[in-house]
């Protein structure tokens, strides 16, 4: 199996074979780890290819509110506009008025490419809403893909209504294979007309749920696993989780970590069970990086009513009260979009290959990898102002490429005018264990403070594509000899 | 003998609606209610209330 890695620079694939032979130039175009036809599959999908995620868009409609499974990081009662997690909205639809939403965002966005339905139920608890969903917008707006998410308990039922709409990805939460560990991550599951508890409803709820992945591969569908990460739980479980989906051939492993708040109210947030640290996070995702199915790295846990690039809220524009009753559905934008895409990745792939060959032809001193977190708007480009950043991409570089690890969320620091003190601590924790801060523009006093806390912080680059920027940081690092912050924290 | 819903933990999902076999549930305004005439707690059909067992909040209670 080629490259374990989706990388966004695709610098070689990261293989363990292609990256100790590496003898020529390590970046190649991303879409090259692809063969053709699987890469049209995937090129827009902002979830399923990571280098798309920084132009594509996807909406979740809401028109699944029911759910068969009650999962311990879920508190269905619990719905805040301001909370981006799964399992939240703040409007629930009918296929109707999913479809008016979806044609005025489309009309809009010209970068959407995706229809997804994410619950906040489970999409497949729901299927007469789901598939009439799909029904209309495939009708009436044929460029875009349809995406769902399950939680693989009714996925046998309703293999043969997937393949006909040509539903070509799909996500299933998957986080544990074994029924002893499914039985503390799930209280009860609904099936065949009853409510099982324990490990019979952890053993019925696997079951479906390697029979759902079965048929989905088995009809060439691209299936994308997501596992929470429970510290305690199944944090030393997942490697038998993606042995698993791996043997059943699934495209992309997403490990996420759990979220738990009390103030969710969800069973595990009140009964103290922690979420891991960033840092652990990436420790769980390394482990798992040479296994042989693709991981995700850019995922944002996002709402059943997200819109926008991942990472970006758009859906309190988009909310059905401002939405025209007739919307008018105009192309125009969408098309002009994909033709400046087209052109931007070339722009992109050469930039890519420069970078790698920048990283392979740094001095053979100083630090062997360099974690850079990045402050970007979309478009694979440093462009955001330190104090505006929600979040940074972290990234890694070494002589062989640049890899993607993951988003940290953060706050942002300025709120107009003045920053906010807490929350530059905030950030510098949430950016443990990184060395160097790529940002478009940093003001005096949080530059100041975050050199203090020890990372180098760079505004050299503005407007720059990320890796080429990535790059020459981990050059001149290498070039001064510096020690990485990480080994001298 | 019938099922309600207690407003206050209903959340809506609908999840009661789409397994009640005899169409007693239906949405008003922000919740769901249940029709006592057709509500039979399922005697006959299942083993137990099913809007009582896919409730996710235990809003489905013997009326």
């Amino acid at each position: 199996m080629s490259g374990e890695i989706i990388s966004l620079t695709s610098i070689g694939r990261l293989s363990g074979s292609k990256r100790t032979t590496a003898g020529g130039c390590p970046s190649a175009q991303s879409h090259d780890d692809y063969d053709p036809a699987l890469w049209e599959r995937i090129k827009d999908h902002p979830c399923y290819n990571e280098q798309a995620h920084h132009d594509f868009a996807r909406v979740h409609v809401a028109v699944a509110p029911a759910c068969n499974i009650q999962c311990n990081y879920c508190n269905r009662k619990y719905d805040c506009s301001n909370e981006s997690r799964p399992g939240v909205v703040s409007e629930k639809l009918t296929p109707e008025q999913a479809l008016r939403k979806v044609t005025h965002i489309a009309a809009r966005l010209p970068q959407l490419s995706v229809v997804g339905i994410a619950g906040p139920g489970d999409a497949l608890a729901n299927p007469k809403w789901t598939f009439q969903t799909f029904e209309l917008i495939s009708r009436n707006l044929p460029h875009l893909k349809l995406c769902l998410s399950t939680n693989g308990l009714a996925l046998p039922d309703h293999l043969d209504t997937i393949k006909s709409f040509g539903i070509d990805h799909v996500t299933m939460t998957i986080n544990m294979i074994d029924p002893e560990i499914g039985a503390r991550i799930y209280p009860w599951i609904f099936f065949d007309h009853r409510r099982w508890t324990g490990l019979d409803a952890a053993k019925i709820l696997h079951e479906r749920q390697m029979a759902g992945l079965e048929g989905l591969t088995a009809a060439g569908i691209l299936v994308k696993v997501n596992s929470v990460l429970i510290p305690g739980v199944n944090d030393h479980h997942l490697a038998e989780v993606n042995a698993a989906i791996r043997a059943r051939g699934a495209f992309l492993h997403n490990v996420m970590p759990l979220i738990s708040d009390p103030a969710h109210g969800t069973a595990f947030g009140l009964g103290g069970q922690r979420g891991p640290t960033p840092e652990e996070l990436t420790e769980a995702q390394e482990r798992l990086g040479g296994s042989g199915v693709r991981l995700m790295r850019h995922c944002r846990q996002c709402r059943a009513d997200a819109v926008g690039l991942l990472g970006e809220s758009r859906d309190a524009d988009f909310t059905l009260d401002r939405i025209p009753e007739q919307p008018v559905l105009d192309l125009a934008p969408h098309h002009a979009y994909r033709a400046h895409i087209e052109r931007e990745w070339q722009h992109r792939r050469a930039a890519r290959a420069a970078a790698g060959r920048q990283l392979a032809a740094a001095a053979p001193r100083g630090p062997a990898k360099l974690r850079v977190a990045v402050a970007t708007n979309g478009g694979g480009r440093v462009n955001l102002h330190f104090g505006k950043a929600t979040e940074f991409l972290v990234y890694e570089a070494d002589s062989t490429g640049i890899r993607l690890l993951g988003p940290r969320r953060v706050e942002n620091y300025c709120l107009g005018g003045f920053g906010d003190d807490q929350r530059l601590e905030a950030v510098i924790a949430a950016l443990a264990g990184v060395d160097v801060l790529l940002v478009a523009k940093v003001g005096d006093c949080p530059r100041a403070r975050l050199e203090q806390a020890g990372l180098r912080i760079d505004d050299s680059h503005g407007q720059d594509y990320i890796e080429p920027a990535i790059a020459a940081c981990f050059a001149a690092a290498r070039q001064a000899g510096l020690p990485p912050r990480r080994a001298s924290a | 003998m019938a099922y309600t819903i207690i407003a206050d933990d209903c959340t809506a999902c609908a999840a009661c609606e789409l397994e009640c076999p005899n169409g007693a549930i239906s949405a008003k305004k922000s919740i769901y209610i249940i029709d006592a005439s057709k509500c039979t707690e399922c005697q006959g059909k299942h083993k137990s209330p099913q809007c009582a067992a896919v409730c996710p909040t235990g809003a489905c209670v013997p009326a």
